[in-house]
């Protein structure tokens, strides 16, 4: 503060030396040297006083005391300037600084007919309003703005005519299956399109999976699958296949119209994913990024890790090739050797789970390719029936083609990766509490008013029930707390050393 | 029947009619451009050729070439304006080799490209640069001193014009060069009631290179997220370190009054992004700096961000041609500290409409100096506007003898030959 004084002081000296000009001009010109030493002299007072006090005191003097001497034309623009700077509602950064005005001299003189400018030239004060912080009601009414624009900009550059979406899910109950659907139901919720979501449950349709969909608010067909999830991964592959197809039949009896797109659990959609696949006509296929999970730490990643920097391996992407013009020619598979002897055969294995040769997720149909009739039905799919019944072992959407050719490569020809496959499963033997909810509380409830936390306040609600919650919240406390006071009883010592295993072990220690 | 035949012609006819002129609305409406029309009418789209005729003069290429070749920067700097303007016009339709038959004349000589190693246009030397090319086409032809300047423009880019000065006061003080009183400016400053803008001057935008903007473009179905974006200083610590001075003190306003608003995405970093980001917002602050233009309003408009002018009395260019209250925001001065209650209590309806009109490609053609030159681009705007003033009353020409000009008028220092 003192030091910007300091500056202050340097550059008003200099300021004042290039402002006080005109002031100048207007003293007798016999006085001159004199009266600059007089400035000069006052000046350096001033400075000293605005040091003392804080504020900028000299220019408020020169104003005040010379305002009168001035040339009338000085004294029409300092008026309302010093008005405007005092008398306004809000607060002005530099209080003290009226602005110094240098007149329009040279235009009135040659040309007095023009009007003055009501904009003037010097310094302003700088005008801060008394809460300069955000309104909430403004706040909102500016996002819903953005929205409006947002909403034209897709109506006038986004896809036209948007058709309805039709997502397939495959799904068991089991400790991630919270996780993965949540994190699906959130993509899907950000969908701008109308969407019918189709989650076939393995094992029968549960309580708990229902009410995670009811959180959606999104229009959902929930179907259960009479066979439990196997636990070999080859099995639960084969398996969604057939749960997929179950959801196939759905849209066939209902004759839902839109694009179906096969979203799994695990996996991660982008939002330009879903407008991508608005232009397929009647099958297409994406690029999927398969993140590959490889297990924990151990030699034998290592290994592979090794291997995989020799042979400088990139991510690998399930897809659609195509040649320079554009056009189908092939397709990227996984290729499994690398991994063939890591691979996780068990879904708790802690090995690399490996994709099949083409994702199901990386394709998408128009659903009118498995209504039963249709006129216009393209001569190069199945029937849905034949296929199913015949029993065989379908390991992509392809199968459902006679000709593969078909199929319309989406994202750009398959350069763009729009969804990424990703298979991460808890240990079987894990154990989450049913609908994550924690029922009954956990079992440390200590009476909050006996207590000795050192920095809790000495008055607190009596209730002996005080539930896990507030435990929970004081927990973090408790990290400051001091274990060993000289006095407790028996039961103290035994609840505090168990609080201090619990500082130890997380909050959620369930051990008694 | 008893109605007769032509009933049912004239219905056909009318039916005909109400459909076709209802499909043209669907057309433009499906377009989500709307026609901009200024207070001089639908101007945008004329085409100066063949509505005035141009003579430029062959000055010596110590005014011209020669300072070029000195400083390659001033083709780059937001002052090319005046070099390209002798470019376009040397090669454009509307030259004329005939001065006899000419309505507007034409000096080419550049004023403001005597460049500091840092790229600013030092001015000192313009006045007297400007003077002496004067002096050269009184001498040489006699259509100076035929209307003393009156069918004569001139280029002047620089932060005031013609007072030819970086400081506004030091600018005021000198005010137009005295010999360009009775010229045509064209000019990037404009300010109502201020001495450097003569009545019939033309504003200009400054110059922005087309091509850097060009290969910034985004997918324009990217969602525009930022409500209020802007990019510069806020207090210019080096001239004025108090504050108050610069920006007559708006720019620092923002900052204290907005500075921890979420809806407001405003800093002094620069980041490499910048063009993209103005594409993703919906608002791009236009405040006043030293001078009151600056070439955000043309970056604004390019990139569909509707500007928000804070700079009182300003003039925006071809403001006679361009409806700006429509397609901008103004917010004066003193309104600052209500920025955000402005901006957040306009319309959507409103928002939209000025997106729409800022979407047509005629606005963002009138902006640009491209090279080659193209139909409707700033240097049509310019030819357009001189074509406006004409054709013009014969008072302008001087009786024989008579002398309107004080050729002695100015700072001594300005007297100096060049």
């Amino acid at each position: 503060m003192k030091l910007s004084q300091q500056q202050n002081c340097n550059t008003r000296r200099n300021n004042s030396f290039r402002t006080t000009g005109p002031l100048d001009s207007s003293v007798d010109s016999a006085f001159k040297p004199l009266a600059s030493f007089f400035w000069v002299v006052l000046h350096g007072l001033c400075c000293l006083i605005s040091l003392v006090l804080g504020f900028r005191f000299s220019r408020l003097i020169f104003f005040l005391l010379f305002s009168t001497n001035t040339t009338s034309t000085t004294n029409h623009y300092t008026v309302p300037a010093l008005l405007r700077t005092t008398s306004d509602a809000t607060q002005t950064l530099t209080l003290q600084t009226p602005p110094v005005l240098i007149t329009d001299t040279p235009s009135n003189r040659t040309n007095p007919a023009t009007t003055s400018s009501r904009v003037v030239v010097g310094r302003h004060g700088i005008l801060i309003r008394p809460w300069p912080h955000p309104n909430p009601i403004e706040v909102m009414k500016a996002h819903r703005i953005i929205e409006r624009v947002q909403r034209e900009q897709r109506l006038q550059y986004g896809v036209k005519n948007p058709r309805p979406l039709i997502i397939v899910t495959p799904t068991y109950i089991r400790t991630f299956q919270t996780l993965h659907l949540t994190g699906l139901m959130h993509s899907l919720m950000l969908v701008p399109y109308d969407l019918t979501w189709i989650v076939v449950e393995a094992g029968g349709t549960t309580k708990e999976t229902a009410a995670l969909l009811e959180k959606s608010g999104l229009r959902t067909i929930h179907i259960g699958f009479e066979e439990r999830m196997p636990i070999t991964w080859e099995a639960r592959h084969r398996m969604e296949t057939r749960m997929r197809l179950r959801a196939l039949r759905v849209v066939r009896e209902q004759r839902l119209d839109g694009i179906v797109m096969f979203a799994d659990d695990g996996n991660t959609h982008s939002m330009e994913l879903f407008d991508e696949i608005q232009s397929v006509k009647w099958i297409g296929a994406l690029s999927v990024g398969i993140l590959a999970h490889s297990g924990n730490s151990d030699e034998s990643s290592s290994l592979l890790q090794k291997q995989e920097d020799e042979e400088n391996l990139p991510l690998p992407v399930q897809g659609p090739a195509c040649n320079s013009s554009g056009q189908l020619v092939g397709w990227h598979t996984f290729n499994s050797l690398p991994y063939v002897e890591k691979s996780a055969t068990y879904i708790d294995d802690r090995a690399i789970v490996l994709p099949r040769k083409l994702e199901w997720a990386g394709f998408v149909l128009n659903s009118k390719l498995v209504w039963k009739d249709i006129e216009d039905k393209p001569e190069w799919v199945k029937d849905l029936d034949k296929l199913v019944a015949d029993e065989e072992d379908l390991d992509s959407p392809l199968s459902l083609l006679e000709d593969t050719s078909v199929v319309e490569p989406l994202g750009n020809c398959g350069r763009k990766i729009l969804l990424w496959w990703l298979r991460v499963e808890a240990r079987a033997d894990s154990k989450f509490p049913p609908g994550w909810i924690i029922d009954p509380p956990l079992d440390i409830t200590v009476p909050a008013k006996r207590t000795p936390w050192p920095d809790a306040p000495p008055e607190l609600p009596s209730n002996e029930n005080v539930s896990g919650a507030q435990e929970r919240r004081e927990k973090p406390s408790s990290k400051t707390g001091r274990v060993s006071r000289a006095r407790h009883s028996r039961s103290k010592r035994r609840r505090e050393s168990r609080i201090a295993d619990s500082q130890v072990s997380g909050r959620h220690a369930e051990e008694k | 029947m008893k109605v007769p035949i032509w009933v049912f012609v004239v219905v056909a006819v009318l039916a005909t009619a109400f459909v076709l002129r209802i499909g043209a609305e669907e057309l433009d409406q499906s377009h989500q451009t709307e026609r901009i029309a200024g207070s001089a009418g639908d101007v945008l789209e004329d085409d100066p050729v063949g509505r005035l005729k141009v003579f430029v003069y062959e000055l010596p290429s110590k005014y011209n070439k020669k300072i070029l070749q000195k400083d390659p920067r001033c083709l780059t700097h937001m002052f090319a304006a005046e070099i390209f303007m002798h470019w376009f016009l040397l090669s454009s339709p509307v030259r004329t080799l005939n001065p006899e038959e000419a309505d507007w004349f034409y000096t080419p000589v550049y004023t403001t490209c005597d460049l500091t190693p840092n790229g600013l246009p030092l001015p000192f030397k313009s006045p007297r640069m400007m003077r002496s090319a004067i002096q050269l086409i009184s001498s040489n032809w006699p259509f100076w001193n035929r209307t003393e300047g009156a069918d004569h423009f001139f280029v002047v880019p620089h932060d005031f014009g013609a007072c030819f000065h970086y400081q506004e006061e030091k600018a005021i003080e000198r005010g137009i060069l005295p010999l360009l009183q009775r010229a045509t400016l064209v000019q990037t400053f404009g300010q109502r009631n201020h001495v450097c803008l003569n009545e019939g001057s033309i504003t200009i935008p400054p110059y922005a290179p087309p091509q850097k903007m060009q290969a910034h473009l985004i997918p324009p179905d990217t969602p525009r997220s930022i409500f209020v974006y802007f990019r510069g200083l806020f207090y210019d610590v080096g001239n004025d370190p108090e504050g108050g001075y610069y920006a007559r003190g708006a720019r620092a306003s923002v900052w204290e009054n907005f500075k921890n608003n979420p809806l407001f995405d405003i800093s002094t970093e620069h980041p490499t992004t910048y063009y993209e980001d103005m594409q993703r917002a919906v608002f791009c602050l236009c405040p006043l700096g030293w001078a009151p233009w600056s070439p955000r309003l043309v970056e604004g408009v390019i990139f569909g961000c509707i500007p928000v002018i804070i700079a009182d009395d300003i003039v925006l260019p071809f403001a006679d041609a361009i409806p700006w209250e429509e397609i901008g925001v103004f917010v004066a001065e003193k309104d600052v500290p209500k920025l955000d209650t402005i901006l957040t209590s306009i319309p959507p309806e409103v928002v939209l409409r000025k997106q729409r009109l800022l979407a047509n490609p005629s606005m963002k053609q009138a902006m640009l100096f491209p090279q080659p030159a193209q139909p409707g681009d700033a240097f049509h705007q310019i030819l357009n506007g001189l074509a406006r003033k004409l054709p013009r009353d014969k008072s302008i020409h001087l009786k024989p003898g008579e002398k309107i000009l004080n050729w002695t008028a100015g700072p001594v220092g300005d007297l100096k030959p060049w």
